[in-house]
């Protein structure tokens, strides 16, 4: 319930208007507006997948023809791992924060997230934290022990350098960010909805928003308490991991993968949601069997925490331990498959348009189900002993990751591109870029199976010649220089929108969902009045009743704004001196940078400022209505 | 509008396809086992293609179906109509689905438990591996033989493998006689295998396990139990004079380089940080990856990193003249 104007005005330590417009770069570095934030979450997600793509392009290189000595291998092994480390958390987290931000809070009728400060530090800790790895190029050496860094391999006796140690204190970092953020989203989605939007009313990229969110809560504990571990016996010669002093290598392996394989769902879940959203809206139809997507997205989630030995099948566990997580793997099939069939029923029937976004759903689609049908083939764990750590799985998780996240997050991207901006990209741009990506990705990663099933393992520098290898990988890297032209398209595309685009209006898409309501871009507290959710699909009731907006559920009154705040952003800093300190012992600079947290936080909690208040006349104003 | 290309994509999907029943070289090949654990495997492997391309062209059927008869059209003025679903095509492809994996999941539970089991019986010879940062050693306990990079194995056999590793995760696979097992610091594992036909069969690492985890190669001879039988005799009992000038010298300066770290059978040489070299003339390959001709022998020798890079073999400071006698006197070793 927002105030009554006059309390508002009253209270001391108000200012009642809007605080005088920062420099832009000053308001962004400070801002606590999810919109903004979820623009620098995709910026980061962008950048590191252009990084991550440059190190797969030398890779490709490399493995034109066997034998070849474009990198060295030790060069190679941290091109590998870094590739892999950048796509995943640095690459796909973002990405995924990026669009939760981004959209969530606007489909469910909120002003902002639950915890805005708390979001904005998660942005910046994520940021430090990416830059942290990455920056271990600079200080000699780059990590080498795979994205997966078992051990002892990424332990100091096999990995004396200080790369491995820039990756778990990097990772640990942009983890905190990562699990502040998803408790941030249970809370928003939990508490945060407009009148009338139960749960089962929840557009699906929100709902999938929320199982993801919630798989975070669950996954990434473990990855923390392993990173800890791993910290002791790198930094304060710990022997957790180290057999030969009576440790377990395996039980690292056991906490990555009890974080790794929700991983993989905590990025697809949310891109699930994207191409739902988007198969519903282009296809001019309510999204098939709601309910059933729902259920099916949990189970998901649920099931995706039980199979994560099926990583580790050659250990040797034994073949009862083995049946066991081949079944429960196997499940996840069923509740995958229901929403394969759901978005093709929703395309039933309805008037299928091909919008750029659309195209990427409907590349989406088989990419996936191809990456669904090998994780089945995966699933058998006697024929995983032949797959395992072969080029089989490489291409495998890339049907998974780029097939469902990356072509879900690229159709998300081209549909909320104008809500975000304003304008519009180019359609025939568009279409070149999903083209390419379309045809590159399948001529890089389709190659692989067979790779794979002619003997080839992952992560090597180099092949057997002779043995039908060489086809399989030329293919491949071909396909990797046609995919990168797509994403010189899409920057293009981007360019153009912000030179030349068309202006997009409230609703450029004939879409349901509450945020075409909102103008574009959207204004920084929303929605003037909350609107009343009568249904799924609100935006489309309102029309179906000939109406061209929702009812908003109060009348106009001051909406209560967060004050910016550069505490996130020294909060990363301190941070990130404490952990650059921490890989190299010193001392001095650790409890230096965990000071600059503490005094941050101290302040933070001392300082009295609820922020400010936008009253209606101003938004008038704003809108050019005059007073 | 894109049916067409569509059309082509899957084309060129059963093109490639075609690549699953052979006409490449398959010296690796997963898709052409020798033995019958990888057969075992390969089986449940076409047992799940064929399930699911079902399920792929089933659903690609309706994609395509889709997009042809959906697209919408000029003069659609009214939204189509809005179905919340149906709970009869709901159901089918929840139980349909369940069917189909129960039919996979049945062989997949009895095949893990038939490779699982630990072939016993007089016939059965155990070997045991072990691996460190990019070499294989393969010790037959009941026959008293040590070698390394070669698996010698008589056909028709089952072979009972132990696998330990020195340092980091290895994992020991043969694509056309079975699948991976790892090799783990701290565990004993175990698998069997065995080859129908003889021949030689490429092996691989298959975990990442350090900078020439890629040349982590090596090889598994399958011979018929005669050959087998010729092969540990002359093992038990090798020919280690050493003929000629320059092999004698050669013999020498291995004594002095060397033999901290090789050993010989039947000479004092008992180094054990690297492969034992009983029988080396008789090698294919010289350290897993390179032709073993004199001159592979050579270059090893004279700078093993350049190979290997990380391997625990140094370069040992000898001239090339030196370098031509210790590889004479490897030679010699028959
Ligand atoms: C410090 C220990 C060490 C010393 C000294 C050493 N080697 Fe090695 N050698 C190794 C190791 C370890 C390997 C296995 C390398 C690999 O394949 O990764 C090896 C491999 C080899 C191989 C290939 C073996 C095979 O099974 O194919 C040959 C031949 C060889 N060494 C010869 C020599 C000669 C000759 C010398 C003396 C000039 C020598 N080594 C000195 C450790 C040593
Ligand atoms: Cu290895």
């Amino acid at each position: 319930m927002a105030k009554p104007l006059e309390e508002v005005l009253s209270h001391p330590v108000h200012t009642a208007t809007a605080p005088r417009k920062r420099f832009w770069l000053l308001d962004y570095l400070s801002t606590v507006d999810h919109k903004k934030i979820g623009l620098m979450y995709a910026l980061i997600g962008v950048f590191y997948l252009i990084v991550g793509g440059i190190e797969a392009l030398l890779m490709r290189v490399q493995l034109f023809s066997p034998n070849n000595h474009f990198v060295s291998y030790p060069l190679f092994n941290q091109l590998f791992t870094m590739h892999g480390t950048n796509m995943i958390f640095f690459a796909a987290m973002p990405l995924i924060f990026g669009l939760m931000n981004l959209v969530v809070p606007l489909q469910i009728g909120a002003r902002d997230v639950a915890f805005p400060f708390m979001n904005a530090v998660s942005l910046w800790f994520t940021f430090v934290g990416a830059l942290l790895v990455n920056i271990s190029w600079f200080f000699g050496d780059a990590p080498s022990a795979g994205w997966f860094a078992y051990a002892p391999i990424g332990l100091n006796q096999f990995n004396p350098g200080h790369g491995m140690d820039f990756f778990i204190v990097g990772l640990q970092i942009a983890g905190f960010g990562s699990l502040m953020g998803a408790i941030n989203f249970i809370a928003t989605i939990l508490n945060m909805r407009a009148p009338g939007m139960t749960l089962l009313r929840m557009p699906l990229f929100t709902w999938t928003s929320l199982v993801a969110s919630g798989l975070i809560l669950f996954a990434f504990p473990p990855l923390t308490v392993g990173l800890f571990l791993y910290m002791f016996d790198r930094l304060f010669g710990g022997h957790f991991f180290d057999a030969a002093m009576g440790g377990n290598p395996v039980l690292w392996s056991h906490l990555f993968w009890i974080f790794g394989h929700p991983e993989v769902y905590i990025v697809a879940l949310p891109a699930f949601g994207v191409i739902s959203e988007v198969v519903a809206t282009f296809s001019r139809k309510r999204i098939f069997g709601y309910t059933s997507m729902v259920f099916a997205t949990v189970l998901i989630g649920f099931i995706g925490f039980m199979v994560w030995v099926h990583h580790m099948f050659t250990v040797g566990f034994g073949a009862m331990a083995d049946s066991i997580f081949a079944i429960a793997t196997m499940l996840i099939g069923i509740p995958t498959g229901i929403k394969v069939f759901n978005w093709l029923f929703t395309m039933w029937g309805g008037q299928i348009r091909f919008k750029t976004p659309m195209m990427f759903a409907l590349g989406f689609l088989p990419t996936f189900v191809l990456g669904g049908i090998t994780g089945v083939m995966l699933s058998a764990a006697p024929a995983d002993y032949q797959y395992h750590g072969s080029y089989f799985v490489v291409a495998h998780f890339h049907y998974v990751l780029i097939g469902g996240v990356v072509f879900g997050f690229f159709a998300g991207l081209y549909y909320w591109f104008p809500k975000v901006t304003g304008r519009l990209m180019h359609e025939g741009l568009g279409h070149l870029n999903f083209w390419f990506m379309f045809i590159g990705f399948h001529l890089t990663f389709f190659p692989m199976h067979f790779a794979g099933l002619y003997g080839m393992p992952r992560r090597v520098p180099t092949y057997n010649a002779g043995v039908g290898l060489e086809i399989w990988n030329q293919l491949s890297t071909i396909g990797a220089f046609v995919m990168a032209v797509s994403i010189v398209l899409f920057a293009m595309n981007v360019a153009y929108a912000f030179i030349r685009g068309e202006k997009a209006g409230n609703d450029p898409w004939d879409a349901r969902t509450l945020e075409w309501t909102l103008p574009s871009p959207v204004p920084e507290y929303n929605f003037a009045q909350t609107p009343l959710v009568r249904g799924l699909d609100p935006l489309w009731m309102a029309k179906e009743e000939g109406k061209t907006t929702v009812t908003p559920a109060e009348p106009p009154g001051p909406i209560h704004m967060p004050s910016n705040s550069y505490l996130p952003m020294v909060m990363a800093v301190g941070l990130f001196i404490a952990g650059l300190a921490a890989i190299y012992h010193r001392l001095f600079f650790i409890v230096l940078g965990l000071e600059v947290i503490a005094l941050a936080m101290f302040y933070h909690s001392l300082n009295d400022d609820e922020g400010y208040h936008v009253l209606p006349e101003e938004r008038a104003l704003a809108k050019g209505e005059g007073a | 509008m894109r049916p067409k290309h569509r059309i082509g994509l899957l084309l060129t999907t059963a093109v490639l396809l075609l690549g699953l029943t052979g006409c490449q070289r398959a010296d690796m090949s997963v898709l052409d086992p020798a033995g019958p654990v990888a057969k075992m495997q390969l089986s449940i492997i076409m047992l799940s293609v064929y399930i699911m391309s079902g399920i792929f062209v089933v659903a690609m059927g309706i994609l395509l179906y889709v997009l042809i008869r959906y697209r919408s059209r000029r003069g659609q003025n009214q939204p189509p109509k809005q179905v919340e679903g149906n709970n009869v095509l709901e159901a089918i492809w929840t139980i349909i689905p369940v069917i189909l994996l129960a039919i996979l999941a049945v062989p997949t539970v009895t095949t893990a438990f038939a490779l699982d089991a630990k072939p016993t019986g007089s016939n059965v010879l155990n070997v045991k591996v072990k691996a460190s940062q990019f070499w294989w050693q393969f010790e037959y306990p009941d026959l008293g033989i040590v070698t390394a990079q070669e698996l010698h194995i008589p056909t028709g056999t089952k072979v009972n493998l132990q696998l330990e590793t020195t340092d980091v995760m290895h994992s020991f696979w043969v694509p056309r006689l079975a699948g991976k097992t790892d090799l783990i610091p701290g565990r004993t594992n175990t698998m069997w295998i065995q080859a129908d036909q003889p021949g030689e069969f490429q092996g691989k690492c298959a975990e990442y396990c350090g900078p020439s985890h890629g040349v982590m190669d090596f090889l598994v001879v399958a011979e018929d139990p005669r050959q087998f039988q010729a092969w540990t005799d002359r093992m038990k009992h090798p020919q280690v004079q050493p003929a000629g000038d320059a092999a004698v010298e050669g013999e020498k300066l291995f004594a002095q380089n060397c033999a901290s770290c090789h050993s010989v059978a039947g000479t004092n040489f008992k180094g054990a940080l690297g492969p034992n070299l009983t029988g080396f003339a008789d090698r294919i390959k010289v350290a897993g990856v390179l032709e073993n001709t004199d001159e592979n022998v050579r270059r090893w020798i004279s700078d093993p990193a350049a190979v290997k890079p990380g391997t625990k073999m140094p370069k040992v400071p000898l001239n090339e003249q030196q370098i031509s006698a210790v590889a004479a006197f490897l030679r010699d070793l028959k």
